[in-house]
């Protein structure tokens, strides 16, 4: 079994279509909508769990990029800026996947992006604005 | 034991023993109060959180031909700067904000820029546009002024803050079933989070809970630059319960400071935007304690099992000012990531970066082992424990209309 979380960029076309049907029905694979909206170029993007069996997995992502959807995992989109975060922690109550946490002997703030799901929460809640969301 | 005068000597001499306020405890713990306080000298704290109560003020040179900037208008990259002065000294406090900001408006409001980002990107070398507006006279007939400003062209350029450093504060939390947006940032409903603001064990006014050494004018690490203790801070509150080791169970004494910005750095002061709340400035601040006598060390050595914080609710005792906490957390039992209130589980989170706050105590002590530093005598003392000096809530008196 695998399971990732991917952001996938729909063209114009590909807006109304029912893409992530086929992989439910055809290929078994699992999913999660993290975040889906269309944005004002009228692109879709949607940010999703896809979970299945390794083959069933790649067979899906191939048929993605097969339709035109582009594809990247959710690690690269969210980042936190080191320059910029002060390490106080008030974000890592707010974090409800604890992606965000506190190191008890340095008391500096990790940020496990495999962990995050991209709810933008400590987005605004960061003081400094330390945390990033390029989509 | 040992005079500030003596210890001077000691740090010309590059012979001087400097310990951080956390190395101090783990210090005592090994040697006894007795040992340490015969072989350290200065015990170095710090902090890093946000305080309001801070600004700066500059002068920015006059023009020609000449403008009165006060009594008239001035903005620094949009942001209002207070012109109630001579002609081109002006005052940018840390909460300002754009005329055109929406605030609240759109709720919770972001505060994206104001006068603490100000203050940052100045110290950060950065140009930042001036325009002021003036109504002109005889002596400064100029009426309009738009420019770039640096900080390297200004004759002075001076941080100071009404008031920082608290000796202890609030542990934030909701009780309501609303989320709320506050200066200790978002609370969660129900006892969502708990948030609390103090560098605890590293604290300067926890670890002089009594004032002994820190007083006006002592010598301080302000903004990565050296500072000043000016005044006692506003709402400075000495006389509020204490524990055994003198640490305020409540927030207690605070410190106005006062240094110059061009020699700080932007890593030191931070403009930040509180979602909901607004634009504040975090203000990276070390102080140093003279090892004096043994009961300055036994103050220094407080840890952060044995000072607590009280726990207030944000959404109806702190804004209708309802007396009452929810009990008391120490800082140990924050740091451990969750504390129990009204039998739940709370997370707590951190709003002073503590990971910066030793980050200064470090760097004050490798100035003073280094002889960059020395130490002042302070002039005067902060009002005491017993002095009778307090804060007060406003006493509103209704304006009568006089009759024709």
């Amino acid at each position: 079994m695998v399971s990732k979380r991917i952001v996938l960029h729909f063209p114009h076309r590909l807006v109304n279509q029912p893409i992530i049907y086929k992989l439910v029905k055809e290929l078994d694979l699992q999913f999660n909508i993290l975040k889906a909206f269309v944005t004002p170029q009228e692109e879709g993007l949607m940010v999703l769990e896809l979970t299945g069996k390794r083959e069933n997995f790649d067979k899906g992502i191939e048929y993605l990029k097969s339709c035109g959807v582009r594809i990247q995992p959710l690690s690269q989109d969210v980042i936190r800026n080191e320059e910029r975060c002060t390490n106080c922690g008030v974000c890592v109550p707010i974090c409800p996947t604890q992606a965000l946490i506190v190191d008890p002997k340095t008391r500096e703030i990790s940020f496990d992006n495999k962990k995050c799901i991209a709810c933008e929460l400590c987005v605004k809640l960061c003081p400094p604005r330390a945390m990033e969301v390029h989509f | 034991m040992r005079t500030i005068k003596e210890i001077n000597e000691k740090i010309r001499k590059g012979q001087v023993v400097v310990v951080t306020a956390e190395e101090v405890i783990d210090l005592v713990e090994k040697k006894g109060v007795k040992k340490v306080a015969q072989e350290v000298d200065v015990v170095t704290t710090g902090t890093f959180g946000p305080m309001c109560s801070s600004g700066a003020y500059f002068n920015i040179g006059h023009t020609k031909p000449r403008i009165k900037i006060g009594g008239g208008t001035c903005t620094l990259n949009d942001v209002p700067a207070y012109t109630g002065f001579a002609a081109v000294d002006i005052y940018m406090g840390a909460t300002a904000i754009p005329d055109d900001d929406p605030r609240n408006k759109v709720y919770p409001g972001e505060f994206k820029y104001g006068g603490a980002h100000v203050i940052e990107d100045i110290v950060a070398g950065k140009d930042v546009r001036l325009d002021a507006t003036a109504y002109g006279t005889d002596c400064y007939p100029r009426r309009k002024l738009e420019t770039l400003l640096n900080i390297k062209d200004l004759n002075e350029a001076v941080l100071f803050n009404m008031r920082n450093a608290y000796q202890n504060y609030n542990i934030a939390v909701n009780l309501s079933d609303k989320p709320i947006y506050t200066y200790l940032g978002m609370l969660k409903p129900n006892l969502g989070n708990a948030n609390y603001c103090s560098a605890g064990q590293l604290s300067p006014l926890l670890k002089d809970p009594y004032y002994k050494t820190i007083g006006i004018g002592t010598k301080i690490f302000l903004g990565g630059g050296i500072g000043f203790v000016a005044w006692q801070g506003t709402q400075h509150n000495p006389g509020v319960p204490r524990r055994e080791n003198g640490t305020t169970k409540v927030p207690g004494g605070t410190l106005s400071v006062i240094g110059d910005l061009k020699q700080m750095k932007s890593q030191y002061l931070v403009g930040t935007s509180m979602l909901g709340y607004g634009v504040t400035l975090i203000v990276g601040i070390g102080v140093p304690i003279p090892v004096l006598d043994e009961e300055v060390i036994q103050h220094a050595a407080a840890k952060d099992k044995d000072i607590y914080a009280p726990i207030v609710d944000y959404s109806q005792n702190y804004p209708q000012v309802i007396p009452g906490s929810l009990g008391e957390a120490s800082y140990e039992q924050l740091k451990s990531g969750k504390i129990t209130i009204q039998g739940k589980e709370v997370p707590t989170g951190n709003l002073s970066s503590y990971s910066k706050a030793v980050k200064i105590s470090e760097e004050l002590k490798s100035w003073i082992k280094k002889g960059d530093f020395e130490l002042t005598e302070p002039v005067a003392k902060l009002p005491a424990a017993d002095s009778g000096y307090s804060f007060k809530l406003l006493k509103e008196r209704p304006i009568l209309q006089k009759e024709e």
